[in-house]
């Protein structure tokens, strides 16, 4: 298995044990540096199919092996034009080597099948956090059972211990999928589904939309930020206070702004007046890690940018453009920034 | 085994009884007849050339898909248009392209291959074909329009709802494959009746070439998946027009139906496209070993095996959905079962192989291909038949390249190989090897250049059906080579288009028997004549051409209830032991299927553009159509060709 780097923007080695043999996959692994990667796993579900897989990859790679042995064997041996033909039929071995050796390998994977699925299903001490995730075209509501306050696109955990996942959609299907911690669940219209995750590290982990949900599919992005308990803690008694007071005279005024403009019919800052609920919660803006569940960076510019038309940073997403003074922007983005 | 020709081998019925065969067989070379033909032969080209060209329109949506990824954020397609383009890619690339093609080898060789003069039912023969095409044009007319499918191949409610999606795209996805499934059901009862009744006398069921056992298993596999898909879709057509509730769960709908429904139907069509093209495999690969496939009941007894599981392993695409884990382990295993047969086939194949004497040939280097690639997407397919690793993998780019592997690998290779070598029968030409060497390593190494990648970038977390996506996520080098890899493929495929037109133009005439060939096709002229056999042959064994006694069957001498020159007849035999019962009157050339057809065309457009009256007005052309179609003829029995 891979190296445990704390962050998943780093660079990760292919550690040599599992390199050995794996030829092509070696070398394109080895280009892989920063990938949401299946087979660096941070968490107790991932790990366990990163582990079959490297079962499962080393089966096929000796199938694999016998299989083209008796091709390159055929295609060489057996092309001499004046062979003598062997007119026999040769069943028994086509019964062993195609069904019965088969029949073994895939009965012992299909129990470890069986075993990892059951391992999947439920984490082995009960969650004591539940988070409640609300699917949207394109971006994810993330709340917390027991807490007043939302943020959205960034979902955070206390690391080394179970926490629940509690999945909803406000629209079409979407899939919850964090490929370092956990395989996917569907968010099913009309059900609620559940998944757990157990980082073992802290990091910050990338998710993603992983079923196919319309326009923006592709621009539908998370993070999973797996911290020590204390640090979530603090974090979450934050996520339901009051959002920060402006600081600067900008801010006052970017706050003015924002409280007289259109914003407020869709988004909602804590304690203000703003209160809408159609797009994401505003009160820890500032500190999320994009805009647009993973279109742009979350920086000054492309803020400005987005409000002032996000059509063209994530076309049919459902905030139209917003008709905001050019004088008034640099206030407005020093407010939204300001939301930590 | 025998390497004479066709007129070495016996000289046929007398010149008189010839003449006779061609006056009643041959059709004048006019434009009306054009349009009425039902001739298997004309009509089984038609479906390859069809087919290939809806292959071109759908492979160049690939290449502009892949020229997008090359690149991070890259703006080439609007998201508005990939997810038009990669809906139609696989769209009509699995109903389009895959059926029609091997629908395709089946119309034109089924009848060949078990010695009769055309398929059972002719005439819906040709009405097949024309709705196929139809159908094909209504969906590719969606696109220069802008009103293309965009849900996915698959469709998910609510995604696909009105609320969701509304316009005309959906409709032109649920009404186009209503329609075109009218053409697979009549194809698929056509092949079942043809290979049961019309089967030389002698063939029986132990005799029938493993190709055509492929063709009737998938053809019962797809009279009992489709109506389930047209279910599915007539409920989304409903739902979406007349604001029916079925999947709508606000409304006491469920959309967990529709995927049940979609991949009832969904995983079976897999072996659908497969088995196919399996059959192919089993017609060409032991022709160049020089000898019979080791196990002919083993492999029969798979296809059987695999048709009748194909049914029980749907849910394995819906791992991720929350269902109960009990259903899992059952699906899983019966997934996981499934593959037993298909590894029963390979030995089949390995072992004629390592038995035989092997000619290298550019057909068989296809079918070479196809065994490498088919049996990767054979590993990856047991891996998702474990649920674990399916709810980690599925909907991410190790399922496209899997897929791929399975279907290019599993289908297309078969399919050249097919083309290959059945051109010469085909066209009468023969194709330039050279130039068909080059064309298969182009394919194959374009092949793995585009897919291979894609099981990395899936594993390293890149979810499909994306029209762009972040750069630094390790994703950039490998959708760099895939993109690479697709042009090649692109090249390598067009010189397969270019050989076949180069053969057309320039080829040397084909000889009858230009492989040594075990099955019947071999047995007539290439191109074959009209009425296919002078004499419809008396098979003697599973290898009828390389066996003497069956040779001699056509010679002088022949019954006379074997010739039936007086009129346009064949013969039908028993369903099992393929004794001799009766002959049969055929068809003569009729516009009644196409205009029937047309009928159809209107109709769904009707439909489409919600011009009601106009559909119930070519309803009625269609039913009256059909009414004149069916009518019996009034004609005493000895005239209608029935012996007494």
């Amino acid at each position: 298995m891979a190296g445990r780097g704390p962050q998943i923007r780093r660079r990760r080695s292919v550690p040599i044990p599992r390199a050995v043999g794996c030829g092509l996959l070696l070398l394109l692994c080895g280009c892989a540096g920063g990938a949401p990667s299946t087979l660096d796993p941070g968490g107790v579900g991932a790990r366990r199919v990163a582990d079959f897989w490297w079962l499962l990859f080393w089966i096929s790679v000796a199938v694999f092996v016998e299989v083209m042995a008796l091709l390159v064997w055929a295609l060489v041996f057996r092309r001499h034009p004046r062979r003598r033909l062997d007119r026999s039929d040769p069943v028994r071995f086509v019964v062993v080597a195609g069904a019965g050796l088969p029949f073994v390998v895939l009965l012992a994977v299909y129990g470890l099948g069986l075993r990892d699925l059951a391992a999947l299903a439920q984490p082995e001490t009960p969650p004591a956090v539940t988070v409640e995730v609300t699917g949207h075209k394109w971006w994810w509501e993330v709340r917390y059972a027991g807490v007043d306050g939302a943020t959205a696109n960034e979902i955070r955990i206390p690391v080394g211990e179970p926490v629940r996942v509690r999945l909803r959609t406000a629209d079409v299907l979407h899939s919850f999928w964090v490929p370092q911690l956990m395989p996917k669940t569907d968010l099913i219209a009309g059900k609620i589904r559940e998944t757990w995750l157990h980082a073992e590290r802290p990091g910050e982990y990338r998710g993603q939309c992983a079923e196919y949900c319309g326009l923006q599919h592709a621009h539908m992005a998370f993070l999973v930020v797996a911290r020590p308990r204390a640090e979530f803690d603090a974090w979450l008694a934050r996520l339901a206070e009051p959002a920060p007071a402006p600081d600067s005279d900008a801010e006052r005024r970017g706050r003015q702004a924002f409280l007289q403009s259109a914003c407020v019919a869709c988004h909602t800052v804590r304690g203000t007046s703003a209160t809408g609920t159609v797009g994401p919660d505003l009160s820890m803006l500032g500190a999320r890690w994009s805009l647009g569940a993973g279109a742009v960076p979350n920086d000054g510019g492309h803020l400005g940018g987005w409000i002032a038309n996000s059509q063209t940073v994530k076309p049919g997403n459902a905030m139209p453009p917003q008709p905001v003074d050019a004088a008034a922007l640099p206030d407005l983005i020093a407010y939204l920034e300001s939301l930590r | 085994m025998s390497s004479s020709t066709a007129a070495e081998r016996g000289t046929g019925p007398d010149p008189a009884a010839m003449a006779a065969l061609d006056s009643h067989w041959a059709a004048a070379p006019t434009l009306r007849n054009w349009f009425a033909t039902v001739d298997h032969k004309r009509i089984g080209r038609r479906y390859l050339v069809t087919a290939a060209l809806f292959f071109g329109f759908a492979g160049a949506s690939a290449l502009a898909m892949r020229t997008q990824l090359a690149g991070p954020e890259a703006g080439v397609l609007s998201a508005r248009e990939y997810n038009q383009l990669f809906t139609m890619h696989g769209t009509a690339m699995i109903f389009l392209f895959s059926t029609p093609m091997l629908f395709g080898f089946g119309n034109f060789l089924v009848p060949l291959m078990i010695g009769t003069r055309d398929m059972a039912f002719p005439r819906l023969n040709a009405f097949g074909y024309w709705v196929f095409l139809f159908a094909g044009l209504f969906m590719w007319a969606s696109v220069p329009a802008g009103a293309a499918p965009n849900g996915g191949w698959f469709a998910y409610v609510p995604l696909t709802d009105e609320r969701h999606t509304p316009g005309l795209h959906l409709d032109v996805y649920t009404l186009g494959l209503l329609f075109l499934g009218i053409s697979t059901t009549a194809g698929a009862i056509n092949f079942i009746v043809t290979a049961l009744k019309l089967r030389a006398p002698g063939m029986s069921l132990n005799r029938v070439p493993i190709f055509v056992w492929a063709i009737v298993a998938t053809a019962f596999m797809v009279l009992f998946a489709l109506p389930v898909l047209n279910l599915d879709n007539a409920l989304l057509f409903l739902d979406r027009r007349f604001d029916t509730r079925f999947f709508e769960p606000e409304r006491g709908g469920n959309v967990l139906l529709w995927q049940h429904l979609f991949w009832i139907f969904g995983h079976p069509d897999v072996y659908i496209i497969v088995m196919p093209a399996l059959g192919i495999v089993s017609a060409v690969l032991p022709v160049f070993c020089r000898r019979g496939i080791v196990g002919y009941p083993l492999v029969v007894f798979s296809i059987v095996a695999i048709a009748i599981i194909s049914f029980g392993v749907w849910v394995h695409h819906m791992f991720a959905t929350g269902l109960p884990q009990l259903s899992y382990g059952f699906f899983s295993a019966a997934s996981t079962v499934i593959t037993i047969p298909s590894g029963l086939q390979i030995f089949a194949w390995l072992a004629t192989m390592l038995f035989g004497r092997i000619v290298l040939s550019v057909p068989f280097l296809f079918v070479v291909g196809f065994l490498v690639t088919f049996v990767i997407g054979g590993f990856t397919g047991v891996m998702f038949a474990l649920t674990a690793f399916d709810q980690q993998t599925t909907d991410t780019y190790f399922v496209v390249a899997h897929f791929h592997y399975v279907l290019f690998g599993g289908a297309v290779f078969p399919i050249l190989a097919g083309i290959y070598y059945w051109l010469p029968k085909i066209t009468g030409r023969m194709f330039d090897a050279r130039l068909g060497r080059w064309a298969f390593w182009l394919v194959f190494l374009g092949m793995n250049l585009t897919f291979f990648p894609m099981h990395v970038s899936g594993l390293l977390g890149m979810p499909r059906r994306v029209y762009t996506y972040s750069g630094g996520l390790g994703w950039d080098a490998l959708n760099v080579l895939a993109t690479v890899g697709a042009y090649v493929l692109a090249v390598g495929l067009l010189l397969v288009a270019i050989g076949v037109v180069h053969a057309l133009r320039r080829g040397d005439p084909a000889p009858d028997d230009p492989w040594g060939g075990d099955s019947l096709e071999w047995a007539t002229s290439s191109p074959p004549k009209p009425y296919n056999f002078a004499v419809i042959p008396r098979v003697r064994s599973l290898h009828p051409v390389w066996d003497p006694a069956t040779a001699e069957s056509t010679g002088p001498g022949a019954d006379e209830d074997r010739i039936l020159a007086e009129g346009r007849r064949t013969l039908f035999t028993s369903e099992f032991d393929g004794r001799p019962e009766r002959a049969v009157e055929m068809p003569e050339e009729t516009l009644k299927p196409l205009v029937a057809a047309v009928g159809l065309l209107v109709l769904f457009l009707g439909l489409l553009f919600a011009w009601y009256w106009i559909a119930a007005g070519s309803g009625a052309l269609v039913a009256g159509t059909l009414a004149t179609w069916l009518w019996p003829p009034h004609r005493a029995p000895e005239e209608a060709g029935m012996t007494t």
